[in-house]
C-alpha cells in the first residue's frame, strides 16, 4: 500500500502567554519543529490581543524565514463592536490566510481562500462542501468527531485538504462569562488579566478531587491532553491531510517531533506514547472522541483494533 | 410534605394484600383501558420493570408497561430496573402528570434510584397522558361513583396544596 | 412582540395554545432535535394533528431540527426536514449550515429560522446566515446584554428572537462539548445534554452525591436542595475552592426587560423548555403572556409567581445584564 503523507499543523496558543514568553515560544517553533503550517493570534479573549500584538511581525517573519506556511486565527466568539472591527480589519488588511473560528469571519472571508477552524461546527460533508464553495480550502474538524464522521468526510470530499486536531487539551466551550476571573473573585470587564497566571490553564476538579477541565478564560478545556498519535494511520490512508497540534505549555518541538516520527512510521505509537508521556508530564492522555465514546476516555490501540475505518 | 393521613393510611396498612392488589389492578386496568396508548411513548422502556414506594404506606407497586402488569408487595422492595420513592399523595400526582417531577426529584420528596432514564421516559409519557384518577376511581364505586371521584378530588387537592407551582 | 412556546408532547402543546402562544416551537422524536429525551417529542402523526389544531387558533408551528448532521446519515435529517415542510411547519428552526443549505435550496418560500445553536452572536455573523441561506429569523445566543441585541438589530435585516425564560446555558450554546467529553452524549450530536442515561445519585453519610459519567457533579448535604447533575451547574474545586464554578443553579427570567429588549428591536421572545411537563407550559405561558400586556407595574406582581417555578428557585437576567459576566 501506498503510504500517503500528512502535513503537521500548529495551532493557535489558546492560553495567555506574556509577549516574551509567547515570541519565543514561536522563535524556537521556527528554528526546530518539524511542521508545516502555524495558525496563530488571540482566539479565545479580545481583551488579551495586545500581549502578544507586539510581537507578531517579527514571529510572522521567523517563522515564513523557515519555511513554515502562517495563517492568522480569528477570534472564537464575537459579540463586542471593538471585536467585530478586529476581525473586518484583520479579514481586510492581511496578506496572510485566514483561519475563521466563528460566523462573522465566514461571512467576510466568502469569495477568498481561507481555512476553517476546529471551532467552527463541521460534523458532516454538506457542510464542508458549502462552506468549501464559499472559499475554504482547508478544514479543521472539531474534537468532538468520532473517527467514521471523519472518514465519511474523507471519502465524500476527496482531495480536499482537511485537518484532525490531535494534541492537546480540548476546547469544549466558550462563554460570555469568565469563570477563570470569576474563581478568583474578579468580573470578565474588570478580569486584571488573571489568566495569565496559569499558562497551561486553571484546573478544575470534582469534589471528589477527579481531574476534570481546565480553565482558559472564558473557555472551558478538557482536563486530559487529547493525543491521537496512535490512531492517526487509518485516517491518514484514508486521504486526512493534515495533523493539528495544540500548543500547551510543554516542549511542542519534542511534540511535534513524536508525531512526525510515527506519521513516517519511524516509531512505534506505543513507544511513542511513553515518550510523549516525558514530553507532557503530569496530564492524562485521552482520545475518546475519536472512538465515539466519552472524550474523557483513553482507548489503547490494541483495544481498538477493530474498529479501524468505521 | 403531604402525607397520606393516618384515616386513610390505617385501612390500607390491615387490608390483606391481595385485596390491595384487586383495587389497584382494578384502577390500573381502567386507566389502560382509557388510554389504550398510554405507554406508546415509552418506546424501548416498556419492558421496564418499575418499582412505586408510597413512603407513607408499606407498600410496593411494581409495574411492567409491555406485560400490562402491576403486583403489590409488602416488605422489602421488589426487584426492579427504576424504583421511585416518596409519598403517595406525589407519587399520584405524578401519575396523573400534575405534578413537576423535576422539582420533586430536587427537592428530594422523591427519591429515584435504578435506570434515571427509564424514569424520566416515564415522566414523559405521563405528561402527555390525561390521566385522571379520581375518575377511575370513581368508575369504580358504580352508583357511588360521582360521589367517590368528588372525594378523591378533595383529598388529591388537600395532598397536593401548594405543589403545583413547585418547580425546579 | 411574539411569544415563542415549547412543547415536548402534544399534551404540552395544547396547553401553550390555551395560554395564549403565537408560536410552538416542537421537535421529531428523533435526534434531529436537541431536546432528543426518552418519551419526549412528536411522531409525524401528532405533529399534523397538532399544527392543524394552531392553525384553526391562528397560531404558527417552529419544527426544531437544530442538531448537527451526523457524517453519512444526512438522509435522516433531510427526511426531518422534508416532512416538516409536508406537515406545514411555519418555520424551520436549524443549526448546520449542510442543513441550512438543503432547505434554502429546496424549500425557498420555507421560512428559514437560525437556531440558537448556530451561535449568530453578531452582525457580520447573521449577514452571513441571510446572505447565504436566505434566513428569516436568527435565535441569538445567550451571550448578549440587551445593548448589545439594540446595537446589533440596527444593523441587519433579519428578525431577532431571543430567550426570555427557563433553563440556562453558561456556554455559547452549540459550542459545547462539556457533556460529550464526560459522557460521549453531546447536544450537538445527538440533541442531550447531561442525560439521564448516565446520571447516578448516591447516598454517602447522610450527602447525596450526584454523578454524570464518570464524575462528581455535585454534593447535597442533608436537608439541602438537590439538583439535577447537568455538568455546567455543578460545584466543583477550582485551586482549593469548592463553588458553582460557572454557574449557580439559577433559570433565566427576564421579565424585567421586556421593555428595553422591545425597544431594542427583538421581533420574538422565547420560553425555554421543551423537557418540562405540560404545567409548566400552562403556567409560564400565561404569566408571560399577561406581562407582555401589562404595564412595568401590574408586571411585578406576575413575575413573583413565576420566579417560583425556576430551577434552585432562583434567576438571573443572565448575559442580559453585563454584570452577570
Amino acid at each position: 500500500m501506498k503510504m500517503k503523507r500528512a502535513a503537521l499543523s500548529l495551532g493557535p496558543v489558546y492560553y495567555l502567554w506574556d509577549g516574551p514568553k509567547w515570541r519565543d515560544f514561536y522563535f524556537r517553533i521556527a528554528d526546530e519543529a518539524a511542521v508545516e503550517y502555524v495558525t496563530l493570534g488571540e482566539t479565545v479573549c479580545s481583551k488579551r490581543q495586545h500581549f502578544s500584538e507586539p510581537h507578531v511581525a517579527e514571529v510572522i517573519e521567523r517563522l515564513e524565514a523557515a519555511g513554515k506556511e502562517v495563517t492568522l486565527s480569528t477570534l472564537a466568539m464575537v459579540t463586542l463592536e471593538r471585536e467585530s472591527r478586529q476581525v473586518r480589519d484583520l479579514i481586510r488588511d492581511s496578506v496572510h490566510a485566514v483561519e475563521a473560528n466563528d460566523l462573522s469571519a465566514l461571512g467576510l472571508l466568502k469569495g477568498q481562500p481561507h481555512s476553517i477552524g476546529p471551532l467552527v461546527n463541521v460534523y458532516n460533508a454538506a457542510t464542508a462542501r458549502t462552506l468549501a464553495a464559499r472559499g475554504a480550502n482547508t478544514i479543521c474538524l472539531p474534537p468532538e468527531l468520532p473517527a467514521t464522521s471523519v472518514h465519511r468526510m474523507l471519502e465524500a470530499m476527496p482531495g480536499f485538504s482537511f485537518e484532525l486536531f490531535a494534541f492537546g487539551r480540548m476546547p469544549l466551550a466558550i462563554s460570555a462569562r469568565c469563570a477563570h476571573a470569576r474563581s478568583k473573585g474578579l468580573t470578565k470587564d474588570n478580569c486584571q488579566f488573571i489568566c495569565g497566571g496559569d499558562p497551561d490553564g486553571l484546573p478544575l476538579r470534582t469534589l471528589d478531587r477527579q481531574s476534570f477541565l481546565v480553565l482558559n478564560g472564558v473557555q472551558t478545556m478538557s482536563s486530559s491532553c487529547a493525543v491521537l498519535l496512535d490512531d492517526l494511520a487509518p485516517l491518514v490512508d484514508a486521504g486526512l491531510s493534515r495533523i493539528r497540534l495544540s500548543p500547551q505549555d510543554c516542549d511542542m518541538v519534542r511534540v511535534a517531533a513524536l508525531y512526525r516520527t510515527v506519521l513516517d512510521g519511524r516509531m512505534d505509537g506505543e513507544e511513542a506514547l511513553v515518550e510523549l508521556a516525558k514530553a507532557y508530564p503530569g496530564v492524562r492522555f485521552s482520545n475518546g472522541f475519536l472512538h465515539q465514546q466519552e472524550g474523557a476516555a483513553w482507548v489503547s490501540r490494541g483495544r481498538s483494533a477493530g474498529l479501524g475505518h468505521g | 410534605m403531604p402525607t397520606l393521613p393516618p384515616l386513610l393510611a390505617k385501612p390500607v396498612e390491615i387490608a390483606p394484600l391481595w385485596f390491595v392488589e384487586r383495587v389497584a389492578r382494578a384502577i390500573f386496568s381502567s386507566v389502560l383501558k382509557a388510554h389504550p396508548d398510554l405507554f406508546d411513548r415509552l418506546g424501548q422502556y416498556k419492558q421496564t420493570r418499575y418499582c412505586f414506594s408510597p413512603c407513607d404506606l408499606p407498600l410496593h407497586f411494581r409495574v411492567v408497561p409491555a406485560a400490562q402488569s402491576l403486583a403489590v408487595s409488602r416488605g422489602e422492595p421488589p426487584l426492579a430496573d427504576a424504583r421511585i420513592e416518596g409519598p403517595l399523595a406525589l407519587l399520584l400526582g405524578l401519575l396523573e402528570g400534575r405534578c413537576d417531577a423535576d422539582a420533586l426529584f430536587f427537592s428530594r420528596d422523591l427519591s429515584v434510584t435504578g435506570d434515571m432514564e427509564a424514569m424520566l421516559a416515564l415522566r414523559n409519557t405521563l405528561d402527555d397522558s390525561a390521566i385522571d384518577l379520581p375518575r377511575e376511581f370513581g368508575a369504580l364505586a358504580g352508583p357511588f361513583s360521582p360521589l367517590v371521584a368528588a372525594a378523591a378530588r378533595h383529598i388529591r387537592a388537600r395532598a397536593l396544596e401548594g405543589r403545583d407551582a413547585a418547580w425546579n | 412582540m411574539e411569544l415563542i412556546c415549547p412543547a415536548g408532547t402534544p399534551a404540552a402543546f395544547r396547553e401553550a395554545l390555551e395560554a395564549g402562544a403565537d408560536a410552538v416551537y416542537c421537535g421529531f422524536r428523533d435526534e434531529t432535535n436537541a431536546r432528543n429525551f426518552p418519551g419526549l417529542n412528536f411522531s409525524r402523526e401528532e405533529l399534523r394533528q397538532s399544527i392543524m389544531l394552531a392553525r384553526r387558533k391562528g397560531v404558527q408551528t417552529f419544527v426544531a431540527l437544530n442538531t448537527f448532521m451526523r457524517a453519512g446519515d444526512e438522509a435522516l435529517w433531510y427526511a426531518a426536514a422534508d416532512d416538516a415542510v409536508a406537515l406545514g411547519a411555519d418555520a424551520l428552526i436549524v443549526a448546520d449550515f449542510g442543513l441550512m443549505a438543503y432547505v434554502a435550496e429546496r424549500y425557498p418560500e420555507q421560512r428559514l429560522h437560525v437556531s440558537v445553536q448556530a451561535s449568530a452572536s453578531n452582525p457580520d455573523a447573521i449577514r452571513f446566515l441571510v446572505e447565504a441561506f436566505a434566513a428569516k429569523r436568527v435565535v441569538l445566543p445567550r451571550v448578549l446584554t440587551v445593548q448589545d441585541i439594540a446595537r446589533l438589530t440596527r444593523q441587519i435585516d433579519c428578525e431577532v428572537e431571543v430567550f426570555a425564560f427557563g433553563g440556562l446555558c453558561v456556554m455559547a450554546e452549540g459550542r459545547c462539548s462539556l457533556s460529550s467529553y464526560a459522557t460521549g452524549k453531546s447536544p450537538n450530536m445527538n440533541g442531550v445534554c447531561s442525560p439521564a442515561s448516565h446520571v447516578r445519585y448516591r447516598e454517602e453519610e447522610g450527602a447525596l452525591v450526584s454523578e454524570l459519567g464518570a464524575y462528581t457533579i455535585n454534593r447535597f448535604g442533608p436537608g439541602e436542595a438537590s439538583g439535577y447533575p447537568t455538568l455546567c451547574k455543578g460545584r466543583f474545586d477550582v485551586g482549593g475552592t469548592e463553588g458553582y464554578a460557572f454557574e449557580d443553579p439559577v433559570s433565566l427570567d427576564v421579565i424585567d426587560e421586556i421593555d428595553a429588549l422591545k425597544a431594542a428591536g427583538v421581533s420574538a421572545l422565547k420560553i425555554e423548555g421543551r423537557q418540562r411537563g405540560k404545567a409548566y407550559v400552562a403556567e409560564v405561558v400565561s404569566s408571560l403572556k399577561k406581562a407582555l400586556g401589562a404595564t412595568p407595574a401590574e408586571r411585578s406582581a406576575l413575575v413573583s409567581r413565576l420566579r417560583t417555578m425556576s430551577e434552585g428557585q432562583r434567576t438571573t437576567s443572565g448575559a442580559y445584564d453585563k454584570r452577570w459576566r
